[in-house]
């Protein structure tokens, strides 16, 4: 055996996750969404969401929202067990409505995020994050 | 803005350089009579700015045989496409005659016999002279270099990288950017970078802790050439802490980041640029997505993919040049710049035939100087090969086969993993294998053969994984190389499904039995991008397995069913 016994079965758990897990958006996703918007129509457009193609380290995937204008911005992980990621909520008085954190996604999935505007209505964008076991590129 | 006439005046070395002949009624003599060196460099200086492009070197600074895909399946949008377009289908694509030296550079099929008539291609003396001569014809000429240079070879390991250093130094490029280089570890690659002579650049290289540019690699270099204030952006290899070992570049994150590409076009533009040039290593399919989507590139430098083109493929106004690998061809792109706009382009691949170019002298002292240390172990002789080897395609190379083999006997397995890269030479039938040619397929930082378990289920993760870094329709989740290559078992792919079920009837070929979701079996590999992975090189493993061997023999690889192409 050449992998150490913990690589190994740390390989074999992100394995595990990849086959458990339906990295598809869930139903709760979408009432999750719903909570936020108070069941609003999202449009499109205004809000731009920035998440790599494919993450580096699905433990802390660097992400970015900014939608000029908005009082709020929710962000969710689909294919997570826990979907809510977080709330920014912005004042009258920041400068700018745009925020950046990282976080964690089990596996392949979409990250969503829905803007509030000030004039009520919400916007939404989302990106497809892959989450790869690597190796062997050309 | 590119006026078609220029665009008609876009010329490929094929056209200047066809024989009489038709293929197999020459000897070598006489096929390398039909070639001179004016012939391949012949070229009308045109427009007031040239630039120059070579890319994926790995490390080759002496003549090699390569041999191009049969296969390369494109996906999505790029179904049909160059470069997913081989053999004689891209001879009738860009008109090139069978048996030609255009159809023997460029093209699959009768590999082997042309490459009796033609001989090797490739050597940096012999690039250095292409160089010398367009300089000559355009003193101001950029040379820029698309990275995957100081990666492949003995010596370049023995070195790191410096004996590439050394010779690339002499050619005097002007700018270059990254992938492989960083498996050289963070701290040489830092070490190297600080003494080069021209710019390192990278857009999309960032500081992991901060995700913020890193300092030590600019987004672009500005050039006056020809009264045309040039900027050149450069973009790494964008997937490389997932395709390689991250740990060994912790401090670097990278990512393709158009937006910040956009950004970095943008603020050329406002500092004056007319011409802005990308010199890229995303991969040809991600560039074209890229040039799409960014606008305000007039040139795309396309490397990774190891494609060569005999015409640039225009997204919009952006045209996208690809160099092919190892040494085998050069690129030559003039533009004419008018009033900060690009008014039209002429470009010609050149092809570099080693016994037509002349060794440029200078150059050749410097690789000799390189070698001299190393050269008895270079040249020794492991075995010989019946067969021709060679890696390129989307499957399977009869160099992976014999590697595999390697892997399977000396590892005592049942499977073998052997990564899909493009890199690495080939060996034409009758050919001795020096040791010299083992490490030119097998030379990496990361080289341990590892002996490990994995499950039925397991396996089909992994397989199923690799194939969605190379099928998956949107070239933005593409990697950009090869299907792993699998010894021991066989399987049947589909390329249209989705992840998850493009891989059916795994079959462990020594039983002929399918394989068991449930059970464990002995894998051995190489190439892990795990941490402390351990095991013997992978070059002593396939020198242990040719040296039992003598003579190299093997069968056409039947083990991968494709469909849904």
């Amino acid at each position: 055996m050449d992998f150490t016994r913990r690589e190994t079965l740390a390989l074999g758990a992100g394995a595990a996750l990849l086959t458990v897990l339906p990295f598809r958006a869930f139903a709760s996703v979408d009432d999750l969404i719903n909570d936020f918007t108070g069941g609003a129509e999202t449009g499109e457009g205004g809000l731009e969401l920035t998440a790599p193609e494919i993450a580096e380290n699905g433990n802390t995937v660097p992400i970015e929202v900014s939608a000029p204008g908005a009082t709020a911005i929710a962000v969710f992980a689909a294919g997570n067990p826990a979907p809510p990621v977080a709330t920014f909520n912005f004042g009258p008085l920041a400068a700018a409505q745009e925020a950046a954190t990282r976080i964690r996604l089990a596996g392949t999935q979409d990250v969503i995020a829905v803007a509030q505007m000030a004039d009520g209505s919400f916007v939404r964008a989302s990106k497809t994050v892959k989450v790869t076991i690597g190796g062997c590129g050309g | 803005m590119i006026s078609r006439r220029d665009f008609l005046q876009v010329s490929m070395a094929a056209s200047a350089m066809l024989g009489a002949s038709g293929f197999g009624t020459w000897s070598r003599l006489a096929a390398q009579q039909a070639l001179t060196q004016d012939q391949l460099l012949e070229f009308d200086t045109f427009g007031n700015v040239s630039l120059i492009h070579v890319t994926d070197i790995h490390a080759q600074m002496k003549p090699i045989y390569f041999r191009e895909p049969s296969i390369n399946i494109g996906v999505g949008d790029n179904k049909g496409a160059v470069p997913h377009v081989t053999g004689a289908d891209f001879r009738r694509l860009y008109g090139i005659d069978d048996g030609s030296p255009a159809h023997y550079a460029l093209s699959s099929g009768d590999f082997s016999a042309l490459a009796q008539a033609y001989g090797r291609v490739g050597g940096l003396d012999r690039v250095a002279t292409v160089i010398n001569a367009i300089r000559a014809a355009r003193p101001d000429a950029l040379l820029l270099d698309g990275g995957d240079t100081w990666h492949g070879s003995y010596t370049c390991y023995h070195t790191q990288g410096q004996d590439m250093v050394n010779v690339m130094n002499a050619l005097k490029p002007d700018a270059m950017t990254f992938h492989w280089e960083f498996t050289l570890g963070s701290d040489r690659v830092a070490e190297i970078v600080e003494g080069l002579p021209f710019a390192a650049l990278g857009q999309n290289i960032f500081d992991a802790e901060w995700d913020e540019p890193a300092e030590l690699f600019p987004p672009y270099e500005f050039f006056e050439r020809g009264g045309v204030k040039i900027a050149v952006i450069g973009q790494a290899f964008p997937y490389m802490p997932i395709a390689n070992p991250g740990w060994m570049f912790p401090e670097y994150a990278f990512g393709i980041r158009d937006e910040n590409m956009q950004e970095m076009v943008d603020e050329v533009r406002a500092q004056g640029a007319e011409l802005v040039v990308c010199l890229s290593h995303n991969g040809f399919d991600v560039d074209k997505k890229m040039a799409g989507i960014v606008t305000g590139i007039d040139v795309i430098l396309s490397g990774h993919t190891h494609d060569a083109l005999p015409e640039p493929v225009l997204v919009g106004d952006t045209i996208i040049v690809a160099s092919g690998s190892n040494g085998k061809f050069v690129s030559r792109v003039d533009l004419d710049v008018r009033n900060g706009r690009m008014m039209g382009f002429r470009h010609k691949l050149i092809p570099i035939f080693s016994d037509v170019i002349t060794p440029d002298k200078e150059v050749a002292a410097v690789i000799d100087a390189e070698r001299a240390p190393y050269e008895a172990e270079l040249q020794e002789v492991i075995g010989e090969s019946e067969s021709l080897l060679y890696r390129r395609g989307n499957f399977n190379g009869s160099w992976d086969d014999l590697i595999c083999d390697a892997l399977l006997s000396e590892r005592d397995a049942e499977i073998a993993l052997s990564p899909g890269v493009r890199w690495g030479p080939s060996l034409i039938p009758g050919q001795k294998i020096t040791r010299e040619d083992i490490w030119n397929v097998t030379s990496m930082t990361y080289p341990n053969a590892y002996r490990t378990e994995m499950t039925g289920e397991f396996l089909k993760i992994v397989l199923e994984d690799v194939a969605d870094n190379i099928f998956n329709p949107d070239p933005y989740y593409q990697q950009g190389g090869d299907m792993v290559r699998v010894g021991g078992m066989g399987y049947r792919i589909d390329i249209s499904k989705p992840q998850g079920e493009r891989i059916s009837e795994m079959t462990l070929l020594s039983t002929g039995e399918a394989i068991d979701p449930a059970r464990n079996y002995v894998v051995a590999g190489w190439a892990s991008v795990n941490e402390g992975t351990e095991g013997p090189p992978i070059w002593d493993v396939v020198e242990a397995h040719i040296s039992k061997l003598g003579t190299v023999r093997l069968d056409p690889n039947t083990s991968v069913a494709v469909t849904g192409v």
